[in-house]
């Protein structure tokens, strides 16, 4: 097993490494200017020397060699100074953004918190909602649930985020004056009360965000407990005399699960990728609506930083599921 | 005469394949849906034109802007007598006098054509790299790496920022319309032709030990000929229903580009850019919201149904049922 995860962790660094060139291949061909906002009346000698104080003016393979010390070195020794109070990153250059001019690193551990409470939480329900409604469907096949529940898994599938989103804040904060339709991250959670508005504002972004979730999550599981089902151990185990509970709850569910759970751990990136349209839509200020606007704000420090983020997050979690796969399912180990 | 067996008769068993599976769809009642669906959007969008002949772009001017402006589609005089309607306008018009139906039309073409030609780019591509790494042996490991590595890509984020990048350059060499519309194709087919790949991949390889290759082979085919006559049809039927997922995911994507303002130019609407002008005055004009997005929805719904249908329908394993 402890081979088989080091293989998979080696093979992440050159996907890593292939995908951080792509993304910055990609945004040395931006033809936006950092120098666009600099007045005319400053010369272009001047102009030059900025250009080359952002590091500009070098080749591009050593721009992307410094970015990658920066990106892997010394914003890490910068974490490890921030948790134990060293000096080990003292005096040297971070990645800073070209629209606050402070360290990226420090914005995005800023928006961070909001983004993970709001798809967190989704994630959290939207598999908590979706495994009861797989496993009853794939128990029930063909009956009116099972029906029901593959028109509204369709639905969720087809249904964009932006349209869902909208469309619950007209029925729910518009026209009925429930929920919120903005989310506000300035809101402090410290009692009872607080709390219960917490949950209120959060209430119309997870359910959008989870209904997608919901929708894939259960097809997979019903997929995957009527292939179980047909299996001869259930015969076996109705045979000897198990209650139908035990059966399909114990013995069918677990097996059921191992494919499951690797789509779990698959799905988590997607999932933050959807969450810049729902971001969008609710007002969110976390690292979607962050990328949206260093777009539109041309500050590639910024965006190659999220762009990687999202990779890692993507690199990380194919390793968690391959890894998991691996230790509930002995038979693909082939080390 | 009456002897004859009608050579109609829905239960003699069929001629070919395909036969079998026109009778294997027809019997899947949401995929039949789905296909009425779809082909009657098309139908809309390109022929809609020719019966509600209004210019989407025509903005009146002087007088008639403030009357016809920020019109409400006829049915809401229904419940609303006081609503400002205007008989010309069936669905109203928007906040500058523009007419919302005509609007609707001209971009769900933009928004399927989008669908449509996204599809058959990824399909092309991953449909090529599935043969090329399938078929032959040495370029199997390092396509396969290749599709493993944009698999593992940040795709929405990627297509934000490339479309971004590049709209600039290619909206100065083809114009805004066409540069934007061949930057966002090519950014949605470049970004999904993976799991064609390796669907089309795994079927090339397990046919490719069938006997009937062999004999191919054994008479001095050409591996060209070999592909294009003996493999290729045989995987049709996963490219197929890949293809058709495929023009559901390619109009999401689109909208949600649009949605976020990294689409289409503002007076080229398509469903998601509309929707997203809409957002702002949702509370008053509702209907501008929700046109668009069910639009959307409802394509993307049938075609994902005609996929499912499709997909029983050409895959053998299910056909026994």
């Amino acid at each position: 097993m402890l081979t088989f995860t080091i293989r998979r962790l080696v093979l992440a660094v050159p996907t890593l490494l292939f995908i951080s060139l792509v993304i910055f291949l990609l945004l040395q061909l931006a033809p936006g200017d950092p120098m666009a906002q600099v007045p005319l009346t400053v010369p272009p000698e001047v102009k030059q020397q900025m250009r080359e104080a952002l590091g500009l003016g070098q080749p591009i393979h050593i721009q992307y060699f410094k970015w990658i010390i920066q990106f892997f070195w010394i914003e890490p020794l910068n974490g490890i100074d921030a948790l134990f109070g060293t000096g080990l990153a003292e005096g040297k250059l971070r990645v800073i953004s070209w629209q606050t001019r402070s360290p990226v690193i420090d914005i995005v551990i800023q928006r961070l918190p909001q983004t993970l409470w709001v798809v967190g939480v989704a994630y959290v329900v939207g598999i908590l909602i979706a495994l009861p409604i797989g496993i009853i469907s794939a128990y029930r096949q063909y009956s009116i649930f099972d029906q029901a529940g593959t028109f509204i898994t369709m639905i969720g599938f087809s249904v964009p985020p932006f349209f869902s989103g909208v469309l619950v804040i007209v029925i729910f904060s518009v026209q009925l004056g429930w929920f919120p339709s903005i989310y506000d991250t300035m809101h402090v959670v410290d009692d009872w009360a607080s709390f219960k508005v917490q949950i209120w504002q959060m209430f119309l972004p997870v359910m959008v965000l989870a209904l997608q979730i919901t929708s894939q999550i259960s097809r997979f599981m019903r997929a995957s407990m009527l292939d179980n089902l047909s299996h001869d151990y259930v015969r076996t185990a109705r045979a000897k005399g198990l209650s139908e509970a035990t059966v399909v709850l114990v013995h069918v569910l677990r097996n059921s699960m191992i494919p499951v759970v690797t789509v779990i751990a698959l799905g988590v990136p997607s999932i933050f990728g959807g969450a810049i349209i729902t971001e969008q839509v609710f007002k969110v200020n976390g690292i979607g609506q962050l990328l949206i606007t260093a777009i539109q704000a041309n500050d590639l420090p910024m965006v190659q930083t999220l762009t990687f983020i999202f990779a890692i997050l993507i690199v990380l979690f194919n390793l968690i599921a391959d890894v998991l796969y691996g230790l509930l399912d002995p038979r693909i180990r082939y080390d | 005469m009456t002897e004859l067996s009608d050579p109609l008769d829905i239960n003699r068993p069929p001629s070919n394949r395909w036969m079998e599976v026109w009778r294997q769809f027809r019997a899947h009642k949401g995929a039949m849906a789905g296909a009425m669906v779809f082909g009657l959007i098309i139908l809309g969008v390109f022929l809609g034109p020719f019966v509600y002949p209004h210019d989407p772009q025509y903005l009146p001017s002087g007088r008639d802007f403030i009357t016809l402006r920020d019109t409400r589609p006829i049915y809401v005089a229904l419940w609303d007598p006081s609503a400002k309607v205007n008989w010309h306008y069936v669905l109203g018009t928007d906040n500058l006098g523009r007419d919302n139906l005509a609007r609707f039309l001209s971009g769900g073409r933009v928004s399927i054509s989008v669908g449509l030609t996204a599809m058959i780019l990824s399909i092309v591509l991953g449909t090529f790299v599935g043969l090329i790494a399938g078929f032959f042996r040495l370029c199997d490991g390092p396509l396969m790496r290749l599709t493993d590595l944009f698999l593992a890509l940040p795709i929405l984020p990627l297509i934000l920022v490339a479309s971004v990048l590049f709209r600039e350059s290619l909206a100065l060499s083809l114009g805004p319309e066409m540069g934007t519309f061949l930057l966002i194709v090519g950014l949605i087919g470049l970004t999904s032709w993976m799991q064609t790949a390796r669907i089309v991949r795994g079927d090339v390889l397990a046919l490719k030990e069938r006997e009937f290759i062999l004999a191919a082979r054994s008479i001095g085919t050409t591996p060209r000929n070999l592909i294009l006559n003996h493999i290729l049809p045989n995987v049709m039927s996963p490219i197929l229903v890949s293809a058709t997922l495929g023009i559901a995911t390619a109009i999401i994507t689109e909208s949600a580009l649009s949605f976020l303002g990294f689409g289409f130019p503002p007076d080229f609407p398509t469903w998601g850019k509309l929707l997203n002008d809409a957002v702002d005055r949702m509370t008053l004009y509702p209907e501008r919201v929700i046109w668009p997005g069910t639009l959307i929805s409802l394509t993307v719904l049938s075609v994902n149904y005609l996929g499912d249908g499709l997909r029983d329908a050409l895959d053998p394993r299910s056909r026994s049922r």
